[in-house]
């Protein structure tokens, strides 16, 4: 099923509430790999597509959900402008190209990248949306201005959401202006929980950076990276902040060839290799105990430690490491067999589950959307 | 008051006694207030030209107690009203005839810092400028800056999702928040997010930010900390016209400058707040801009300059940088004082909270000065400009029989205005019983019923805080099936209840 518009969604959708049947909700399907196979009819918003509304100086951009990612961004960066969280394609993660993402796959999954940890997530830049619930009802939510407290803040429900409420047909961000230049600082060699002392004392300053990682020793030695971005002069005395604060850890410039494979290397997780991939959100200095728990064969930080993907095959050993840290634990990649067996979303204490499905029960009582593909709850 | 409210419940008017003898033995000692002169403390919130005493006010301490009480008024269907500070500007604390008033006030301690992962935990009675008075020894502080920091506690920011003069650089509090803990209207005790960034599941965090009080109760709040800026710089800049003045705003954003924060204020504006405070501003403007940079001295400098070239491109007719940190300081003296100078040109004013998209502001404006001709009634603006939130101050005088609801229909229109530009009802001040009959304007009746259908799934019964953010009118039209069309209330004659 291939609606065209938003009429044909909510027709599609009250027909299959009519039905009795279940619909995955699929954008540009770079991430059709994540969660267990269901069977279930895909109702494909790709066609949803084009610029509704853009004006830069508002910092305002209405698109609908099927427009590609990667257009997206090449109409803000023609503008000077960005999205500020970083957001990232996951065909590379799954050995296909980058180019399928959508805008509306990339809010409905949570997907923010690496300056995330100072710029906000997806959650934080959804300013309102158009879109069809699972009674095939329209609606619209929150408005088309950086500011507004009118009724419930439904958008930041539709982030991360997966497909397990309402169908979006059109959105709209918040953009801003981009950094004019960046630079990256690098030490060598920390073992992880240094890492996390030296991300944690810059971002503690008032260095003001950007984004903070950490590779561990594979190919090259151990990098940790921070990331300033701005106007040239802002950007050349924070550096010098950071230069002061990490004097004893011999900080050195990337040049920007290798700021760039770094960066990119971590949307892309190139590091990581085949194996059976997480995404575990922890604080950022409960990191390093996760990495301990599991000891895993590679691994990778972001977001100065509070964001670790790692690849390891005992998932329960992932989850119980992951909740012990004071966090959760996504199952990004995996073969089919433990896909099937594990959920790909972290499961959730007993009260908090009953209320998330109260709320999806509010979007969609007759559980349209309740494919089972996240959640074996359903 | 004029104003509507549920129709109260009888059934529990009847058992006031039991109600507060159940009530003392939850919460014994000083806890319980049914004293008519001490209920009349809680009787208005920010909003004063509504006021209504509550049955009885609890003063829980505990979060066994809150759970305690919600529990016990979910079993007799008892209505219930959570307040903080009383500080909200939408009437979102006004208490009802027959519901028990939840103050939070004693949930007042700081319970942990980490400035390694710069987050604080704090109770929901803590104000808002103790969270950075606390963590400033250590040079950081709470970004969202309400004016009224002193006074509003965490609680009612989470609940009214509060921003301040700093927020389109560092986010209203929604961004800043990362857990909660909730007790809900059955006595459920939730914890929701946790220290880490983005949830395992829905983000019922980001949807109780901003609720107004109507989904839960918060009982624990983990906010983010972030490290004070080396430095602030800031520029007043006086424009002829408010068109240029607005350019010089957007043309600041397209140059990629997200200033720290960036005020405007009208003639009407400019002028009280001058004769209040002496702050330097010239008189002979239409519009003045204050707007602030900080972070390192290098990046401040360098920005002053850029803006300084902006204004003068755009006609400004001054535009100066403040010299030292007293002069920083009086430049913000006037605008932070805008709202009690505007007090003293009129007995009563009443301050409006829209927000509009920035370029439709010269426009808006215009209508607002014919409006103010229709009514009889002066407004003057001040304007968060970087992101668009407008706060006419409409001036009235309350004991001028018929002023009152004159000032209240000439906000409506204002707002009608900003939702009819593009904008919204609400920038930061929510809802509350002021803005619940105009929902309608913004949301239609389906857009409506899907938030009444979250509202449900967390408050089935809809005791907690209800007569608040929804129209009665609609609320009744749930029940009922009657439908609104395209945002026009059927017979808007009749009384609503
Ligand atoms: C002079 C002045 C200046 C102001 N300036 C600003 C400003 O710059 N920016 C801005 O955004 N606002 C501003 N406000 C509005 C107001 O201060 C904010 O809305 C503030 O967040 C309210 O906090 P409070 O503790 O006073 O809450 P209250 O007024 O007591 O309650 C507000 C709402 O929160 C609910 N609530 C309170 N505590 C809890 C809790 N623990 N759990 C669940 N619900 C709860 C209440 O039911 C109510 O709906 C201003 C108000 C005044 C009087």
């Amino acid at each position: 099923m291939q609606p065209r518009d938003e009429g044909d969604v909510a027709e599609a959708i009250a027909q299959a509430r009519a039905a009795g049947t279940r619909l995955e909700l699929r954008g540009g399907g770079s991430k059709a790999d994540i969660g267990r196979a269901t069977g279930c009819a895909v109702l494909d918003l790709s066609a949803l597509i084009g610029v509704v509304d853009y004006d830069p100086a508002e910092l305002v951009l209405t698109v609908r959900p099927g427009t590609p990612l990667a257009e997206v961004e090449a109409l803000v960066a023609s503008q000077g402008q960005m999205l500020a969280f970083e957001p990232f394609d996951h065909g590379p993660i799954f050995g296909r190209p980058a180019g399928a993402a959508t805008i509306g796959g990339v809010i409905a999954a949570g997907v923010s990248g690496s300056r995330r940890l100072t710029a906000g997530g997806v959650r934080d830049h959804l300013l309102g949306l158009h879109g069809v619930n699972g009674r095939g009802e329209t609606f619209v939510a929150g408005a088309k201005v950086v500011k507004n407290v009118t009724g419930y803040d439904l958008p930041k429900l539709a982030c991360g959401s997966w497909g397990r409420l309402l169908a979006m047909t059109e959105v709209t961000l918040k953009v801003l202006p981009r950094g004019r230049t960046s630079a990256s600082i690098a030490v060598e060699g920390l073992d992880p929980a240094a890492a996390c002392a030296a991300m944690a004392a810059v971002l503690g300053s008032a260095a003001d950076v950007q984004a903070a990682a950490h590779r561990p020793a594979g190919e090259g030695p151990a990098l940790t990276v921070v990331r300033l971005e701005g106007f040239g002069p802002s950007v050349a005395a924070r550096t010098a902040t950071v230069a002061a604060l990490w004097h004893d850890l011999a900080p050195r410039s990337l040049d920007e060839a290798r700021a760039d494979r770094f960066w990119q290397d971590l949307r892309d997780l190139a590091p990581l290799g085949q194996g059976t991939l997480w995404r575990i959100n922890t604080p950022p200095s409960a990191g390093p105990a996760v990495v301990a728990a599991l000891n895993p064969a590679r691994w990778l930080f972001d977001w100065a430690g509070g964001l670790t993907w790692l690849t390891a095959d005992d998932a329960c050993a992932v989850r119980a490491a992951a909740e012990a840290a004071g966090g959760h634990a996504m199952l990004v990649r995996g073969g089919a067999a433990l896909r099937q067996a594990t959920p790909a979303l972290h499961p959730l204490a007993p009260q908090v589950a009953a209320l998330e499905a109260r709320v999806r029960a509010a979007f969609d009582p007759d559980g349209v959307f309740d494919t089972g593909r996240f959640t074996h709850a359903d | 008051m004029s104003l509507v409210m549920p129709a109260p419940d009888s059934r529990v008017l009847d058992r006031r006694a039991a109600i507060v003898a159940a009530l003392c033995a939850i919460v014994p000692g000083e806890g319980v207030i049914d004293e008519p002169r001490r209920l009349k403390v809680y009787e208005s919130d920010g909003l004063t030209a509504y006021r209504q005493p509550p049955m009885v006010v609890v003063l829980p301490e505990t979060v066994e107690q809150v759970s305690a009480v919600l529990a016990y008024c979910h079993a007799h269907g008892i209505r219930v009203v959570p307040r903080g500070a009383g500080t909200s500007l939408s009437g979102g604390a006004l208490p009802l005839v027959d519901a028990v008033l939840l103050g939070m006030a004693k949930f007042n301690r700081i319970l942990s810092v980490d400035y390694a992962d710069r987050v604080a935990v704090v109770q929901p009675g803590v104000t808002n400028l103790a969270v950075t008075e606390a963590v400033s020894p250590r040079g950081f502080y709470y970004a969202p800056d309400p004016s009224s920091q002193i006074a509003c506690t965490i609680g009612g920011n989470v609940a009214e999702n509060s921003g301040g003069v700093h927020c389109l650089k560092y986010g209203l509090t929604t961004n800043n928040v990362l857990a909660l803990q909730v007790v809900l209207i059955d006595g459920t005790v939730l914890r929701l997010g946790g220290g880490h960034l983005d949830a395992a599941g829905l983000d019922l965090v980001g949807l109780m930010v901003g609720s107004e009080g109507l989904l839960g109760v918060v009982t624990e709040v983990t906010v983010r900390i972030l490290p004070r800026p080396e430095t602030a710089r800031a520029l007043l800049i006086g424009f002829a016209t408010v068109e240029g003045a607005g350019q010089c705003v957007a043309d600041v954003i397209g140059a990629g400058i997200v200033p720290a924060g960036m005020e405007m204020m009208d003639r009407p504006a400019i002028h009280a707040a001058e004769a209040f405070v002496h702050a330097g501003y010239p008189l002979d403007v239409e519009a003045l801009l204050i707007v602030e940079l900080d972070g390192p001295a290098a990046e401040c400098d360098h920005l002053v300059g850029e803006i300084a070239a902006i204004a003068t491109r755009n006609g400004a007719t001054t535009c100066r940088a403040a010299a030292d940190e007293a002069e920083r300081m009086r430049f913000w003296a006037g605008r932070k004082a805008a709202f009690p100078a505007v007090g003293r040109l009129a007995p009563d004013y009443y301050c409006m909270d829209g927000t509009i998209p920035r370029r439709r502001l010269p426009e808006v404006l215009a209508r607002m000065r014919v409006l103010s001709e229709d009514y009889g009634l002066g407004v003057a603006n001040v304007f968060h400009a970087g992101d668009g939130n407008l706060h006419p101050l409409i001036l009235y005088d309350a004991n001028r029989p018929g002023e009152l609801a004159r000032a209240e229909a000439f906000g409506a229109d204002i707002l009608r205005l900003c939702v009819e530009v593009g904008g919204v009802l609400t920038g930061e001040h929510g809802v509350g019983v002021e803005k619940r009959e105009l929902m309608p304007v913004m949301f239609a009746a389906a857009d409506l019923d899907q938030q009444l259908r979250v509202k449900a799934a967390f408050d089935p019964p809809s005791l907690l805080n209800p007569g608040k953010m929804f129209p009665l009118l609609h609320r009744c039209a749930e029940q009922g099936r009657v439908h609104i069309h395209g945002g026009a209330l059927p017979h808007p004659d009749l009384p609503r209840f």
